[in-house]
């Protein structure tokens, strides 16, 4: 037993960014008030929320106008996704759970699923097979997976839609990658950066054809009720922060991505490492173990102090395997994600690394192998 | 498409114990047979393409048992 836990489930949520406690303490203070009224903290609270406009839309690149706050990264996803085309939906076999969600509960049709390759790539001919018919107005494809970390060919993606509406979900990549050039309208999360929870970042670019699908007045189109304003401000602090350490952050990751991948395909037999080697989120790798229990291999890692995620069915709520494993081709049970935070160490990742071969083993003989 | 020679019944039983028979009793038969196993979890539908991927075994397809049940059928390469 160790007193130190190692993190390694960035990807769900990335712990609160320096950058970004000091911000939501005083802003928490200042900025309580609704900016709609005409008195003073209102006006305070109203400067508040137009300086975390400004400041993620310097980091993103985008105009003040084109940046709206939601009440989380799911939020930012449903409105995002619904506020474009009105007749069917095209997404990707991989696409977040929200994704789907939102297709499914929009009763738009068709909803078609588009094939992605054995990297969880979408396929451009997939796309534009989809929106032929003329009947998909919508396709939804996000910016890098958030289970195995492939990048989207977007670029191929939004010239296949033609004249349907692209929605991209950048709830993985906002902030670590620089936005996306394409998309109609573009979603994130600011736990998946350092921001606090309950914070959705929606961009809508200024040419799109999209429009708030929620009921809703005037200020609800530009923010989904009442915003967090301290909320909103630590985000933008954090985005802020993150986009500036960027190039050091992501090389350093990437580089210990890199020694995940290598160590655990000549330690561990049987063991199949899903997604590319390049061309992929610098912060997360993923991988599962042949004949070994998913539940039992992140219980075991906790008890060794090291907290991951996994996409096996026995780990999920609704018993299914990950979606994303399965559509790849990958092996859905055994499979851990690791995800590594901005202050993670090679030490952390070599801890792990170190007891991985050894769990995978007894587990493997536990179950008479 | 041959009839398997050894089909194992792991109906009722979660991921990942199906795949854990099929590796347990490929040697049961001889190369260039086929194994099957009758699985209703979910996650099988996957895992077994997945395990004869990794294993070097041909996956043969999957047929429906008489209680719709899925059969998956691997041939043995190895």
């Amino acid at each position: 037993m160790t007193d130190r836990f190692t993190y390694l489930d960035a990807a769900s949520a990335e712990p609160l960014h320096p950058a970004a406690r000091e911000v939501l303490l005083a802003a928490a203070e200042q900025g309580y008030a609704d900016p709609r009224r005409l008195h003073r903290p209102a006006r305070s609270a109203g400067l508040l929320l137009a300086n975390a406009r400004e400041v993620v839309a310097e980091a993103l690149g985008v105009r003040r106008d084109e940046v709206l706050f939601t009440s989380s990264g799911t939020a930012a996803v449903h409105a995002g996704l619904l506020g474009l085309g009105s007749r069917g939906i095209g997404h990707s076999a991989v696409e977040h759970q929200a994704v789907i969600d939102a297709a499914r509960w929009s009763q738009r049709s068709p909803v078609t699923e588009l094939a992605v390759d054995g990297e969880a790539r979408v396929e451009g001919a997939a796309v534009r097979e989809a929106v032929r018919a003329g009947d998909v107005d919508v396709v939804a494809v996000q910016q890098a997976n958030h289970e195995v970390g492939t990048l989207q060919p977007l670029d191929e993606v939004a010239s296949a839609a033609g004249p349907a509406s692209l929605f991209v979900d950048a709830g993985a990549a906002m902030g670590r990658l620089p936005l996306p050039s394409v998309g109609d309208a573009i979603a994130g999360s600011a736990r998946k950066w350092g921001g606090p929870g309950g914070v959705g970042v929606l961009v809508v670019r200024r040419a799109a054809r999209w429009r708030w699908p929620f009921p809703g007045d005037e200020w609800s189109r530009t923010d989904q009720g009442f915003t967090n304003i301290p909320g909103a401000l630590a985000a933008a602090a954090a985005l802020q922060a993150v986009v500036a350490e960027r190039d050091e952050v992501n090389a350093r990751q990437h580089e210990l991505v890199a020694l995940v991948r290598e160590r655990v395909r000549t330690e561990i037999p049987d063991v199949d490492v899903a997604g590319p080697a390049e061309d992929r989120l610098p912060h997360l790798v993923t991988f599962s173990a042949l004949y070994v229990d998913g539940e039992a291999l992140v219980t075991a890692l906790d008890r060794i102090g090291a907290g991951v995620a996994s996409g096996s069915a026995c780990t999920s709520d609704t018993r299914e395997p990950s979606r994303v494993l399965a559509a790849m081709g990958a092996l859905t049970h055994g499979n851990v994600r690791l995800s590594l935070t901005r202050d993670t160490t090679r030490e952390d990742v070599e801890r792990v690394l170190d007891a991985l071969p050894g769990i995978v083993k007894d587990l493997r003989a536990e179950a008479g192998l | 498409m041959s009839a398997p020679i050894v089909t194992l019944d792991c109906r009722g039983q979660a991921c990942p114990r199906p795949i854990i028979e099929l590796g347990r009793h490929l040697g049961d038969v001889e190369v260039g047979e086929v194994i099957a196993v009758a699985a209703d979890d979910v996650a099988a539908h996957h895992d077994v393409p997945a395990w004869a991927r990794m294993r070097g075994q041909e996956f043969v397809g999957e047929v429906e048992a008489e209680d719709g049940v899925p059969v998956y059928r691997i041939r043995r390469l190895s």
